[in-house]
């Protein structure tokens, strides 16, 4: 713990906000899966994605409340 | 789609509805405290939610009723553009795990209620507490009416027409927040929770496989798409920028509102709020898969009236009708779980920055209950005369705008959790200047969320709330700067 807000880890967080606020990154049709453009399967991947970041960036933290 | 009664679907409808009342007035002896009349008991459910009643109550919280109906209706419009529902609720977590534990131990340790006594506790300034405090009302008041659109939209499906359905189950609401407080909607979230995650995940899994497979469904919308020559699977050129900034400044406002606020309080600990940035994303995903719903609607050949009956009419068409009743009554008593939140929210505003602030300070926990009782009270009819006297479009528009204006907040709200050096006159200027300058762009645009700007080369459209947010920091900034400390110590 370098201070009392979050640890190094925490940094891993700015990444899902670099992978959806950037548009260009998805905004296509293929290759599709599932039958779903990537456009969406794209985005609902960052849900997972975004949820395991989020457990490390917990697990790098003192709990002592 | 039909909107003859079907004696089933009510039935199973009513059953439903009914085990909820029940479990609403039951709720005041769950986790029973040794006193009711107190305001933390009433309003924060005692500060003591765990893990799982906190991801239950933010969750049915969060994603309304109105959002289950909304979310498909602007999908199965415009397409891709309003999927940036999904962006905006998964970004919206990491912010809530790395700000929202340190506003909780702030409220925790101070004994704060709602986000005008955090502010009013950091800068000692009533004129920025009342501004918090009342943005936070005037945000949430169109979106409990909002609440009502969504019931309205089942209650049509199931045949029941006119104003006394959605009166009753309204009024009923009320009564039990009343004596309950927030253990009833934390209470009735568990089921309305349930409930919904059983009818997304049969939707979701039984209508592609009616409809051909998903390849089918995203095919026909895009038929459909262009037969209309509106929508797009995909995203225009000129709709990038909209649709990033729509994401990232409602995930900025979302834990801004007063409902939101409440479920966070009420927390047992900073750590309960950690993990549940974890947990929450699964509803989230849910979402995602709901707002497909749109697309399915058009694979469908539904005829509407209105967007706003693609989901109602999908589970009408495709379902047997017990399970078109159980759907309904999923949403209808997902209306009520938010409403319930943010009429409780609003009255812990009113009673700690307006009653205790001006009309009687001495107040004891006890009487701030009682006056936030009334108030939810209050608050819930004025709702409901809203959304029967006044036309709908003027709770959406005011919903629209309410967004951008608790967005106004945030830096009142959060930057002194982390950064000593701003006061109150800044902050109070940052706030004029967003609020205002926000509802006045809002408005010169047609009462359209988005701003075109234009540098250079191609013209793009910005969300407004974004930009006010950028000027109120700007503002903020400067004055704070420029404001000499004795000065901004006295205000």
């Amino acid at each position: 713990m370098k201070n009392r807000y979050g640890t190094a880890a925490c940094w891993l967080l700015v990444i899902p906000y670099i992978g959806l606020l950037w548009v260009p990154f998805y905004n296509f049709h293929d290759p599709v899966l599932f039958g779903f453009p990537f456009f969406y399967w794209y985005q609902l991947a960052w849900v997972p994605i975004t949820a395991i970041l989020t457990w490390v960036a917990y697990r790098s933290m003192r709990h002592d409340d | 789609m039909t909107t003859e009664i079907d004696p089933t679907a009510l039935s199973v409808f009513i059953f439903f509805f009914v085990l909820v009342t029940i479990m609403g007035f039951v709720a005041a002896k769950w986790r029973a405290p040794k006193t009711m009349a107190h305001i933390d008991e009433w309003g924060l459910g005692g500060r003591n939610f765990g893990t799982w009643v906190t991801w239950f109550l933010v969750g049915g919280d969060f994603y309304t009723a109105y959002t289950v109906i909304a979310v498909p209706a602007l999908v199965y419009t415009v397409g891709a553009y309003g999927f940036f529902a999904l962006p905006y609720t998964i970004v919206v977590y990491p912010f809530v795990f790395m700000v929202m534990p340190v506003l909780w131990q702030k409220a925790k340790d101070f004994g704060y209620v709602t986000a005008g006594d955090v502010v009013f506790g950091q800068y000692g300034s009533r004129a920025l507490e009342l501004a918090v405090a009342l943005t936070g009302v005037i945000a949430t008041m169109p979106y409990i009416a909002l609440q009502l659109v969504g019931m309205t939209a089942v209650l049509k499906a199931l045949g029941l027409h006119g104003e006394l359905p959605l009166a009753i189950a309204f009024i009923v609401l009320a009564v039990y927040t009343y004596s309950a407080g927030l253990r009833a909607p934390a209470l009735i979230a568990f089921v309305k929770d349930i409930m919904i995650y059983i009818a997304v995940l049969a939707a979701i899994a039984i209508i592609p496989v009616k409809l051909g497979g998903y390849e089918n469904v995203f095919n026909a919308a895009a038929a459909d798409f262009q037969a209309k020559g509106a929508g797009s699977l995909l995203l225009g050129g000129n709709q990038y920028v909209a649709y990033a900034t729509l994401a990232l400044g409602s995930a900025l406002a979302a834990f801004m509102y007063p409902h939101t606020l409440t479920g966070i309080f009420a927390s047992k600990s900073g750590n309960t709020i950690r993990k549940n940035a974890v947990l929450l994303p699964a509803y989230t995903l849910l979402l995602g898969l709901l707002a497909l719903l749109g697309y399915m609607g058009h694979a469908a050949h539904l005829t509407l009236s209105s967007a706003n009956d693609v989901v109602p009419a999908l589970f009408q068409t495709l379902f047997p009708s017990w399970f078109a009743g159980f759907a309904f009554a999923a949403i209808a008593i997902g209306a009520l779980v938010p409403a319930a939140v943010m009429s409780i929210g609003a009255a812990n505003l009113f009673t700690r920055n307006f009653w205790k602030a001006y009309v009687n300070p001495t107040v004891d926990p006890a009487g701030e209950a009682k006056v936030a009782k009334i108030t939810s009270l209050v608050v819930k009819v004025g709702a409901l005369l809203v959304i029967l006297f006044l036309p709908t479009q003027f709770a959406l528009d005011l919903q629209l705008l309410g967004g951008i204006w608790i967005l106004q907040t945030l830096p009142a709200l959060v930057f002194g959790l982390f950064v000593k050096w701003f006061h109150a006159p800044g902050l109070l200027a940052g706030w004029f200047v967003g609020f205002f300058g926000g509802t006045y762009l809002v408005w010169a645009n047609g009462l359209k969320p988005l701003q075109a700007i234009s540098v250079g080369g191609a013209p793009f459209t910005v969300y407004i709330g974004l930009l006010a947010l950028a000027a109120n920091i700007v503002v903020a900034v400067v004055v704070n700067a420029a404001t000499p400390k004795t000065v901004a110590a006295r205000a």
